[in-house]
């Protein structure tokens, strides 16, 4: 068997050798940390404007998180890339060639991406947070507050998550832009719509992003939200399974097509 | 050693290689042969373990290719030139590569050097023309310094010094023992590099010889002849017991005589000759008669002897002096 320990090294080259891993992380964390400060700001200054509800449930460490809705779309596009361009440049015949260990090769393109999408996912997390709490004013809260430390770590699991999610996702349909299409609106878009009708959203709740973002949250019914059915961790259980199911679904592309 | 053991390949009801059996041995090119759409690269995609067989086996000095720890240290294959990330350099797309197989990062530099790609080593290999594609494939062929080499279509997209260094490169590499297994369409050359044949058409084994034997048995040699007493000759030689053939413009043509005993006859009788030479159907022309049931794509329309088989339409013309490696592309 290839040593996995070479396969890592292999694939850590892979990934810092192509500028797509930069500007997707980098867009990850600058679009996140500007646009949660931008909203940070706005609801210090509209503050007063909030019903009374929900100035009484108003969640600081989930507020300074509000950038990463679009945020976490630069980590899909980060977690297709890492896969989808194996595919689309051809790449995917000479990696197997020199890997044919299936298991040893995506597992570890996926733990050496992911690890790296977890630590630039907490780092987004804890800018986010400390940036966002400065611009609260005295509305803000403090790492050291009840439950907020599992917040801030949580929000950067969730960014890690998401994108390792989308690996799998990408190695189930073996294309990058296959993977966008899809990945991009169901995260953008139709997550967030259903989220919001009737009856959809009893489902909706079940979703890899709704389940995992619950972790983000010190107030569970924030905003006027409604209370899930599990709690922050169990959230996070949610997704985790999601996270396995398409690992798990893309290994098995992998081994059974040609490639 | 590649050993193929009833390797087959179906795609839907569509069978692209069928019942394989054939042994690459070291120390000699062994040339890979057979027209557009045969099921070339769809067998060595196999032997790498890329596609999954339908049935049957291939074996690599008697292991799995899935079985090789690192098998770039076994077996380097060029198999298209594209193959690599555009967006990273040429030397860290190696780079990747030898760090999964525990190859030592100086001999990126090394490879690079072979096949002079040195000035361009840190650029990013979408910019490649389809021949500096080429020279990488083969870099990261011979990345591990395998025992076995394995090249498709490597001519493709060389210009003619390429074409003579990839020749000559793999005579090299044969001569030093190692096995080389090496794909075209082009019989020309095959005849240039190879000194073994496996010949395959519609995915099926047509011929597995050595290149001489191929030359041998494949290639008709005759006479022609040529007279202005053409009845008289004709006389003659049909009472030394010669089959004659009508060429057409005044020739003849006889099977299976040398020059010598024909020109002494002719002395003999009195006829005067205008012509008298050894032909040699070209090996394009055997390779095409072997294959002429077995081509996947047909041209329509260009055939004017329809009573024969239809003959394939690749490569050059019999006897042209064309470009034989104009690059072709070859269907999955």
């Amino acid at each position: 068997m290839a040593a996995a320990s070479a396969v890592l090294q292999s694939e850590w080259t892979k990934i810092r050798t192509v500028s797509s891993t930069v500007w997707t992380l980098a867009s990850a964390l600058l679009v996140t940390v500007a646009m949660s400060a931008a909203l940070c700001a706005l609801f210090k200054s509209t503050f007063d404007d909030l019903s009374e509800v929900e100035q009484a449930t108003f969640d600081p460490t989930f507020a300074s998180f509000s950038g990463m809705i679009l945020g976490q779309l630069a980590m899909v596009v980060f977690g297709v890339l890492v896969v989808g361009t194996e595919y689309s440049s051809g790449m995917i015949r000479t990696s197997l060639a020199a890997v044919p260990q299936r298991a040893t090769f995506l597992f570890s393109k996926i733990a050496v991406a992911g690890v790296l999408a977890l630590v630039v996912g907490l780092a987004t997390s804890f800018l986010s947070f400390f940036l966002g709490q400065a611009l609260l004013g005295e509305h803000r809260t403090t790492l050291g507050a009840d439950n907020v430390l599992r917040a801030v770590v949580g929000g950067g699991l969730y960014m890690g998550l998401i994108a390792i999610f989308s690996m799998g996702v990408a190695t189930m349909l073996r294309s990058s832009m296959l993977s966008l299409g899809i990945l991009v609106p169901f995260f953008f878009l139709i997550s967030q719509i259903l989220s919001a009708v009737p009856k959809a959203k009893e489902v909706a709740k079940y979703f890899p992003d709704q389940a995992g973002s619950k972790i983000m949250q010190v107030v569970p019914d924030a905003m006027g939200q409604e209370k899930a059915p599990y709690g922050p961790w169990g959230g996070l259980g949610i997704m985790l399974i999601w996270v396995a199911a398409s690992l798990l679904g893309g290994y098995l592309v992998l081994k059974k097509r040609d490639a | 050693m590649i050993e193929l053991e009833g390797l087959t390949k179906r795609f839907g009801t569509k069978t692209a290689v069928d019942h394989l059996s054939f042994r690459v041995r070291p120390g000699v090119v062994t040339g890979f042969l057979g027209p557009n759409g045969a099921g070339k690269s769809t067998t060595m995609r196999m032997m790498l373990d890329l596609d999954n067989p339908t049935s049957g086996t291939v074996r690599i000095d008697g292991k799995h290719y899935r079985d090789l720890a690192e098998p770039l240290k076994y077996i380097g294959a060029l198999l298209d030139a594209k193959a690599m990330h555009g967006g990273r350099s040429a030397y860290n797309n190696l780079l990747c590569l030898a760090q999964s197989n525990r190859i030592p990062e100086a001999r990126v530099g090394e490879v690079l050097d072979l096949v002079g790609l040195t000035p361009v080593a840190k650029k990013k290999s979408k910019g490649f023309s389809l021949g500096m594609g080429q020279r990488l494939g083969i870099a990261s062929a011979l990345l591990g310094d395998p025992e076995i080499l394995m090249f498709d279509e490597p001519v493709n997209g060389l210009d003619p010094e390429g074409i003579h260094w990839i020749r000559n490169l793999m005579k090299a590499l044969a001569a030093e023992g190692r096995t080389i297994f090496v794909s075209s369409h082009l019989m020309s050359e095959m005849a240039l590099t190879a000194d073994h044949l496996i010949v395959i058409g519609q995915g099926k084994l047509l011929a597995d010889t050595s290149m001489a034997d191929f030359i041998q048995q494949n290639s008709r040699s005759f006479v022609r002849l040529r007279s202005p007493q053409q009845e008289r000759l004709r006389d003659v030689l049909h009472g030394n017991g010669f089959i004659v053939v009508e060429a057409g413009n005044g020739t003849l043509e006889v099977d299976g005589a040398t020059t010598e005993k024909l020109g002494e006859l002719a002395a003999e009788n009195g006829v005067v000759l205008h012509e008298l030479s050894a032909q040699r159907a070209s090996l394009e022309e055997a390779f095409m008669q072997m294959t002429a049931g077995a081509v996947e794509y047909h041209a329509h329309g260009t055939d004017v002897h329809g009573a024969q088989a239809p003959g394939p339409r690749w490569g050059p013309p019999p006897g042209s002096d064309s470009d034989p490696h104009a690059p072709t592309s070859e269907g999955a």
